[in-house]
């Protein structure tokens, strides 16, 4: 059992370890979701939302195929865990908020595919997280994400208002940007011991 | 993209559907799929070509099994059929190459078992496998899968020459050359790719433009 203090998880997984910035997971809605914020910030509750469940049933099923002696099953049942509770946020979104439904578009099913959701599972399993830790590593990853979706998204609103050469403009000038948002991620290395 | 990539029933034209991943529809290049495993294993080219292969491997076998059942899938739950099947041969993979060299799979980390929800996989099951046969579909799976692995490349050596000075494991710039130590952290992932759509986008405008000037010439 890994007892790292809960504090010192939060801080590792929102900024230090940030997941887009750092580990590269999630890129396809970091780049796709992040032109507007009021869109890339539902976004990102929506997501947060799907890591905390999924990293809760995938603490249980470890337990119980470890407990049954097939961990190699792990990485299967773990993506349909995903995949069903991706559906459950798609049918309450579609009846409780038709708009953002329809903001969020092809970028909500593909949150089955988003690779932060998978990695966090993988991650919290690999690290040997309790109970505790594994919510608490699930809340950073996803305040890291919507961080990172939300800075985003405010740094393309405003490059929307400015000349850049039309050769730079759409994805390679995101990405750039985002390069320069590593950079400075990489300042808060060293944070939280 | 689904435009573009519904392929042909037929089956003539088989060798379009295995050259048009390499480069004129390079999943990375030219359709920005598959992104983190992109940035995210390439600080060295053999890493590069590692991932590149196990991608492959995915690509290939899914297609094949997709295209054999797809008459049997219902519609209605295709996706989590396809992502199962995926799932099924990751899993494959990551124990080959647990067995085959444990410093790769300690190198690469979950990033294999991340294979599952690389997008270009999903991609071309969701776009090309359920609508062609076994033989097309391996063609596009080992087309799509080549040109993978040569974006990879592409990124794996840039990032390996300039920030540790060598390609492949050997030193080839001179000692006094300072390394670049930041190509191999995750922001060099983000510059060198940044980069290349950049050379890409450059390359495809001056083709139009070629192409335009030709048009008022004549």
């Amino acid at each position: 059992m890994n007892n790292e203090p809960l504090w010192t998880i939060f801080i590792g997984a929102s900024l230090i370890n940030n997941f887009v910035l750092a580990y590269f997971l999630g890129i396809c809605p970091f780049l796709g979701v992040s032109g507007k914020v009021a869109t890339a910030s539902r976004m990102g509750a929506a997501v947060m939302f799907v890591m905390l469940v999924s990293s809760i049933c995938a603490f249980g099923i470890q337990k119980l195929l470890v407990a049954i002696g097939a961990p190699y099953l792990s990485l299967i049942s773990f993506i349909a865990v995903i995949a069903s509770t991706v559906q459950l946020v798609e049918m309450f979104l579609k009846k409780m908020s038709p708009a953002l439904f329809r903001a969020l578009g092809i970028f909500l099913p593909l949150i089955t595919t988003n690779c932060a959701i998978l990695g966090l599972a993988l991650f919290q399993t690999n690290k040997g997280y309790g109970f505790v830790q594994c919510l608490v590593y699930a809340l950073g990853a996803g305040a890291g994400f919507t961080l990172a979706l939300v800075l985003m998204a405010g740094l393309r609103e405003r490059l929307e208002l400015v000349r850049v050469p039309d050769l730079v403009r759409g994805t390679a000038l995101t990405l750039m940007v985002a390069g320069i948002l590593s950079v400075i991620f990489m300042g808060f290395a060293g944070l939280g011991g | 993209m689904t435009s573009k990539v519904q392929g042909n029933p037929t089956g003539t034209l088989s060798t379009d559907e295995f050259i048009k991943g390499l480069w004129r529809e390079n999943p990375v290049f030219v359709q920005v799929l598959g992104m983190c495993p992109t940035l995210a294993v390439t600080n060295s080219a053999i890493n590069a070509v590692a991932m590149g292969l196990a991608t492959l491997f995915v690509l290939v076998m899914s297609n094949i099994v997709i295209s054999s059942m797809r008459k049997f899938i219902p519609k209605q739950v295709r996706i989590a059929t396809f992502i199962l099947v995926i799932a099924t041969f990751v899993t494959v993979v990551d124990y080959a190459i647990q067995a085959i060299s444990l410093d790769l799979h300690t190198a690469l980390g979950a990033f294999i078992a991340l294979i599952v929800v690389n997008c270009v996989i999903l991609g071309r099951a969701e776009a090309f496998a359920s609508k062609n046969g076994v033989v097309p579909s391996i063609l596009d799976g080992l087309g799509m899968g080549l040109g993978f692995t040569f974006a990879l490349l592409c990124l794996g050596t840039v990032r390996e020459l300039l920030g540790s000075g060598s390609i492949f494991g050997l030193h080839v710039l001179p000692a006094r050359f300072q390394d670049w130590v930041i190509m191999i952290l995750p922001s060099g992932g983000f510059f060198t790719m940044g980069a290349w759509l950049l050379v890409f986008n450059g390359l495809k405008r001056r083709r139009a433009g070629g192409a335009n000037a030709a048009k008022e010439a004549a």
